[in-house]
Parts: structure tokens; C-alpha cells; sequence
């Protein structure tokens, strides 16, 4: 794994992240200013290639270059050259025609963002493939925990519920872990793979002791994803894995990935809870892939290879 | 009495090989000999430097190398009719020539599938016009290898059908495949079975397992394919019917085909270099050279199949050579075809993974390397005087890396590619003709 990109967390160890976090808090600091600009990417190109639906990851990305002064392309599926069966490799060269400094992409496939890195010049940012992972995702959460928190080490955090079908337990697993978390998973038996605990997680089957958790982590039920029956009913899912206030200790902080699935993994009370940090996250999203960008494009590499 | 095997016509080698390292297991053969090859039969096997040079011939100098009886592969996908843009006749067969190969069988899963008389015909006489090893063809169990009505089987057999098989995918159906093993009565031929239960393999691409959790890859359990090796057999034994399996790739699955020989069903196993060498833990490189079907496994899995080969459980190495071009396989892991060649790669990656490394002996190795056409009741290629000249000679010492000269095959999707591997494969003989010479052989005296 190169340190010009950031396809999975494992590109990127502790130090790594720790320097990424320090630099979205001051980049934090520049989206609280009147003109929330600098100019560190001015003359840059950045290629925003977006392969399956997304809000928040899209538009801060898009942000996040915008108030670095970078020029930004977005690209969707819907309506472009790959809506006409144009492969991948041929939309990389193409694109590459206009030496972007770094490709931002999302697509339904595991491994699409690494092959884009082995076919262009640009640096590489693995905004979601498929259910692989998704590492700014896992960054901003961390950064999120670290800012409530102060550190992970030690911290219980619990991912409860789709974790079959994630990218984002995936990322989020080995970023928690890196950070001296433990990471406990559990869900539906039909919606945990096989094999998940070498990732470095213990796995439960029920929410039973979801009380030692320090932080509960709550994923989406990704219908979308879903071909087969892996869950009688969203309403049995409710009953058994959905987290409200009642099953949340007043200590306990609440996160989700968003978008959220109201009324089936998190109840309407638990979202709008104070210990629900699901509104940081977001905030989040902005500062730190401002920091991503600046580290791939800018700063001294702090992606250092650990895999 | 029709031919069951087919090739472009091809002049019969006159050829003394000096001094080479003859390892025939079968004929207790393993020592220095001079192999005189008089119109295409071997001739005569002699003390090293006692044969005289045939007048019409020509003498190549075999010190330092080995010759192994021609190696047999039952199972390659030649993609001939209708994928010709993946591999022909001609270049597949090529392939298998510079693997050390001298005949091949080739499944039906091509477009149109071989699944009547005409489609068939039409491929005998190609492949009599363009192979360069003999080639043999199966028919598929199915029409259109849809699963739900046999083919003409008899007819199919006439028209020179060595068997049957809906291989690439599995006849999920135990009611069709019963129907299948009772016409083999009438038909007979080896029936051979992809085995791999749709309902617990869907959407799988790689081994279900640590690696799939990470890399979140859907799973193909190994019970996908055990499950039915357990079921046929039992539906094989029921009806005292002939069934091969084909690629066994888990543990689980040698031990159900552990019993039913042991209980006296009439089956045997093939196993392939790409899962008897590696493990799902290269798929972390998600390189799509590395996804086939069936997936590459655990380490646990990986040692009970060569186990097996080396007990006898397992019969036979097969390659399932199965080509793809470069633009199909250039997409993301998910979305890539299944297969890997295997032809070109066979010998070398388990000689360099399985012989060098210890786990299974240089005899073994050649003996499952040439079993698997006495499985569809054709002749065990064999050095000994009288027989036609089915022989490959390699240099065991040469080191190459794969890929660095191209590829006989039309593709390249090579799981070995860029390995450094062990013996090199210099010359082949299949049914008495040259099928393929190494460059850098030269002949020591060609008289004449």
C-alpha cells in the first residue's frame, strides 16, 4: 500500500491518524471563520466520482476541497458516460486527461478504489467500495470520539447490527482498534460474517450486555443491500437489536453513520437524546477530509505504510 | 469403433533423446536412459550412450533433464465455439503443449453449449483441423445446461462424447441427476460434476471466511460444495452409476468423497494446482486473477486436498485451464469473471510448491499428473517400448517467471503470474509428434 492514497484504514497507523485529527482541528477552526477558505490546494484538481448514492459523504468532500481552494469535479453515475456502459478503466483515463491531483471515489464494488490507484497519477481517496470499507468515514468518527472522549484507549465501544452488509464496521473496526478501543460486535446472527473476529472484535449474539459498552456504535439496516431474506421481519430486527433510550444508559454515547433508518435501529428518542453524537459526526465530516486532502496533496506524508 | 480424441494430422517424430532421466512410476522407471523414438513410437529405451543415432533422425541431449509420461488434463475450457476473443482450439492446445500435456478434455459451457449432435460434430472436426494435442470433448448432462431436461446423451456419445457434465455450474436438481446416472446405463461415459449447492454459494465470489469478513466479499461456504459431493454420491451408490468430481477445493469435501469410495460408490476426484498451492489469503490482494470457482480456500483445506492426492483419494490433477480476456478480468473483484489458466503453469507450480517444498513426492506428482484420462476409460500415456510417444521432458533445474514471455494461451489470467517457479517444461510429445519444443533446445547432432 502506497502513502499517496487512503483506500483502507490499514494505509494509515496510529500516529497517522493522530496527526490527521490535529490538523481537522484546526481546519475546524477555518469552518467557524466569516470566510471559511484557505488557500492550501489553490491550482488543484480534485475529482469527485461518485458511484452509488451519497449526501454527506458527496457534499463534504466537496466542501472540504472547496475551502481548501482546490477546483472540484463531480462526477455521477446517473447521467454520465458510465450510465452508457463505459467501464471503469476507460472513465479513469479519461478523467486523468484533466491531471486531477487526487480522485475521491465511491462505487459499489470492493477494491474499485485500489484499482483506480493502480491506473492513474492522481492520489487516491476511497470514499466507500461496496461493502470493503469506508476510512473517512472511521476517521471522523474517531475524531468525533476523541473530541468527547479525549482518548479511546480502553473505551468499550459496541457496533450493533448490520454488520454483514458495512463498510463502515469494517473501516470503523480497525480504526477503534488502532486507537487502543475494544470493539465488541453484535446483530442479527444472519448479518455477522463469519470470520469478523479476526478483524480483532468479540462478537456477541445478543444486546443482553450492551450495558458494558461505553460507546454504541449503531449501524444502518441497509435494505438496499439486502437480496435474501437475512432477518424474519424489521419489526423482529426492533425488538431485538433496536436501540432506544431505554436500553441506553444515561452515560453511554450514541453514534450512527447515517443516513438513519428512524423507528428501526435507533428509535426516534435515542436519535434527538443528548448522548446521541450523531450531529457531531456529520460536523465532522467536513474538517476532517479537509485534513485528508491536505495530507495527501499538501502536508508531509502522514499515511505511512502499516500492512 | 469411433476416435474419442482429436488433432490436426502431424508427422511422426524420429528422435533419440541421449542420457535423459526417464521417471515413469507406473513402469517403475527411474533412471538415465537413451529414448529412441522411431515414427512416433517409442522404439526402444537404452543404457545411457548405448543407442546408435536413428539415420533419418535426430538426437537431442537429454543429460540433466526428465522425461515424464505426457501429462493428461480432464478438464480445461478451450471456449471454442463462440468465446474464440478468450482462446481457440488451436491456441488452448498450444498452451497445453508448452505445459508438457499430451491430451486434454474439454468441457461443454462454450456458446452455443455442446449439448447436441451437430454442435459436437462440428467441434470434432475443428479440433481435427487445428489441435495440437489431442483433444476429447463432454456433453453437457442439460440442454443449455439449464438443469431441468437431459440432452440427447446417446447420440451425443455417438458422435464421439466422452461424457457428460454441466460444469461452471452444479446440476442442482437430485431428481435430474438421478434421471442423468440411470440413462448412463444406456449411454454410458463418465458423468462428471461441478459440485456447488446455488442455495448456500449465491452471490458468493471468494472462500467464505476471515479474508471474505475483511475484505466484506460475499462467502461461498466449503458446505456449498460438500454437501452435494455427500448427496451425489449417495445418488451415484443408489444407482451404481459412474461420477467423477471435478475441482474439490475443501476439507469437508474430501472426506465425504473419502467415504464413498470407502462404501463402494464408483467415484473418483480431481483436484487443481491453483487450490492445491494457494489460500484465500492472496484474494487480499483482490488482484481478479485470484477469483475462481471454486475459491481458493484455507490452509486446512489446501493440505487435506494434497493429502488426498497423495493417498489416492483424490485421482487426478486437473488444471480447469479457463481463460478470460484482459478487459473482463480489469474490473473490480466482484464484478470479474471466474477462472484462472492453468495449462502453461501446471507442473512447475507444484513441483515448486508441492515437491520442493516436501509434501509430496516427484513420482506421486507425475502419477496424478497422467491419471485422469483412464478415468474416461482412455489410455494412461507411458514410456515403455511399443507405446506411442505421449512424453514431456523437462528441466527441473530452469527457474522462470511466469508470464515474462507471454502466453501460449490467448489470455493471461494466470493466478501463478509473476512467480518465480521451478522446471521448465522443454519439449512434448503427443501421440507420437513434436507438440512443442523449447527454443533453447538444440539439437546435438541432427543426421540427416
Amino acid at each position: 500500500m502506497s502513502a499517496r492514497h487512503l483506500i483502507s484504514i490499514d494505509d494509515v497507523d496510529r500516529a497517522g491518524i493522530e496527526r490527521i485529527l490535529d490538523r481537522a482541528e484546526s481546519f475546524a477552526e477555518v469552518s467557524g471563520r466569516e470566510i471559511k477558505k484557505v488557500p492550501a490546494l489553490r491550482g488543484r484538481t480534485i475529482v469527485n466520482l461518485f458511484y452509488e448514492a451519497s449526501t454527506r459523504t458527496s457534499s463534504s468532500f466537496e466542501l472540504a476541497a472547496k475551502r481548501l481552494s482546490a477546483d472540484v469535479v463531480s462526477v455521477r453515475s446517473v447521467g454520465s458516460s458510465v450510465d452508457k456502459g463505459e467501464s471503469l478503466k476507460d472513465t479513469i483515463q479519461t478523467l486523468s486527461a484533466y491531471d486531477p491531483a487526487a480522485i475521491v471515489i465511491r462505487s459499489p464494488h470492493v477494491g474499485a478504489a485500489r484499482l483506480v490507484a493502480g491506473w492513474c497519477d492522481a492520489a487516491v481517496i476511497n470514499a466507500g467500495d461496496g461493502k470493503h470499507e469506508h476510512p473517512t468515514q472511521a476517521l471522523l468518527d474517531v475524531y468525533t470520539l476523541r473530541r468527547a472522549l479525549g482518548s479511546l484507549d480502553g473505551v468499550s465501544i459496541w457496533i450493533v447490527g448490520d454488520v454483514l452488509h458495512s463498510r463502515v464496521a469494517r473501516s470503523n473496526i480497525l480504526a477503534f482498534k488502532r486507537m487502543g478501543a475494544e470493539v465488541t460486535v453484535t446483530g442479527p446472527p444472519t448479518l455477522i460474517p463469519r470470520g469478523i473476529e479476526a478483524l480483532g472484535c468479540a462478537v456477541q449474539p445478543t444486546i443482553e450486555r450492551l450495558g458494558e459498552a461505553d460507546v454504541v456504535y449503531v449501524l444502518r439496516m441497509q435494505h438496499e443491500r439486502m437480496r435474501e431474506s437475512f432477518i424474519p421481519s424489521l419489526r423482529e430486527y426492533a425488538a431485538c437489536y433496536q436501540i432506544s433510550t431505554t436500553r441506553l444508559a444515561p452515560r453511554q454515547l450514541l453514534m450512527h453513520p447515517g443516513p438513519v433508518n428512524r423507528g428501526i435501529e435507533l428509535s426516534a428518542d435515542a436519535i434527538d437524546s443528548p448522548q446521541a453524537l450523531i450531529g457531531e459526526q456529520v460536523k465532522a465530516g467536513v474538517a476532517v477530509r479537509m485534513a485528508v486532502l491536505y495530507e495527501l496533496l499538501a502536508g508531509t506524508p502522514a499515511l505511512a505504510a502499516v500492512a | 469403433m469411433i476416435a474419442r480424441l482429436y488433432r490436426r494430422p502431424c508427422e511422426p517424430a524420429e528422435l533419440l533423446i541421449r542420457g535423459v532421466h526417464v521417471l515413469d512410476p507406473r513402469a517403475d522407471l527411474d533412471e538415465a536412459r537413451d529414448l529412441l523414438i522411431r515414427g512416433g513410437v517409442v522404439a526402444e529405451l537404452g543404457a545411457p550412450g548405448s543407442l546408435p543415432a536413428p539415420a533419418d533422425g535426430e538426437v537431442l541431449d537429454g543429460s540433466g533433464r526428465h522425461a515424464f509420461p505426457g501429462l493428461v488434463d480432464p478438464h480445461v475450457h478451450l471456449r471454442t465455439p463462440g468465446q474464440e476473443y478468450k482462446e481457440t482450439l488451436e491456441t488452448g492446445t498450444a498452451a497445453a503443449a508448452a505445459g508438457g500435456f499430451c491430451a486434454l478434455i474439454a468441457m461443454p459451457n462454450t456458446a452455443p453449449v455442446v449439448d447436441q449432435a451437430s454442435v459436437l460434430t462440428s467441434l470434432c472436426d475443428s479440433a481435427g483441423r487445428e489441435a495440437r494435442v489431442p483433444v476429447g470433448f463432454l456433453a453437457s448432462i442439460t440442454r443449455g445446461l439449464g438443469g431441468e431436461e437431459l440432452t440427447e446423451m446417446a447420440e451425443l456419445r455417438d458422435c464421439g462424447a466422452l461424457g457428460f457434465t454441466d460444469d461452471g455450474r452444479a446440476v442442482a436438481s437430485a431428481g435430474m441427476l438421478r434421471k442423468a446416472l440411470q440413462y448412463q446405463r444406456l449411454c454410458g461415459g463418465v458423468i462428471a460434476l461441478h459440485e456447488e449447492d446455488p442455495a448456500l454459494s449465491a452471490n458468493g465470489v471468494m472462500h467464505e471466511g476471515a479474508v471474505s469478513a475483511r475484505l466484506g466479499l460475499t462467502g461461498i461456504p466449503s458446505i456449498s460444495e460438500s454437501t452435494m459431493v455427500a448427496r451425489d454420491s449417495a445418488i451415484a451408490r443408489y444407482e451404481d452409476a459412474r461420477v467423477h468430481f471435478q475441482h474439490l477445493s475443501c476439507v469437508e469435501s474430501v472426506t465425504a468423497l473419502a467415504a464413498a469410495k470407502q462404501a463402494g460408490a464408483r467415484v473418483s476426484g480431481e483436484a487443481c494446482p491453483h487450490h492445491l498451492t494457494l489460500t484465500d489469503d492472496v484474494v487480499r490482494t483482490l488482484d481478479s486473477r485470484f477469483k475462481m470457482n471454486p475459491p481458493l480456500r484455507s490452509e486446512d483445506d489446501r493440505r487435506a486436498l494434497v493429502e488426498a492426492l497423495r493417498s489416492g483419494v483424490i485421482d487426478c490433477v486437473a488444471t480447469d485451464h479457463a481463460p478470460h480476456a484482459r478487459h473482463e478480468k480489469e474490473v473490480p473483484f466482484e464484478q470479474a469473471p471466474m477462472g484462472t489458466t492453468g495449462l502453461e503453469t501446471a507442473f512447475a507450480a507444484l513441483y515448486t510448491e508441492l515437491v520442493l517444498s516436501g509434501e509430496l513426492e516427484l513420482g506421486v506428482l507425475i502419477e496424478r499428473m497422467t491419471a485422469g484420462m483412464a478415468l474416461y476409460d482412455l489410455a494412461t500415456p507411458r514410456i515403455a517400448p511399443g507405446e506411442p510417444a505421449n512424453i514431456c521432458v523437462v528441466d527441473l533445474g530452469a527457474r522462470w517467471e511466469v508470464g515474462a514471455g507471454g502466453y501460449a494461451s490467448r489470455s493471461e489470467n494466470c493466478c501463478f503470474h509473476a512467480r518465480k517457479l521451478h522446471g521448465r517444461v522443454i519439449l512434448t510429445l503427443a501421440d507420437g509428434a513434436v507438440a512443442f519444443r523449447a527454443r533453447m533446445l538444440a539439437g546435438v547432432g541432427a543426421v540427416a
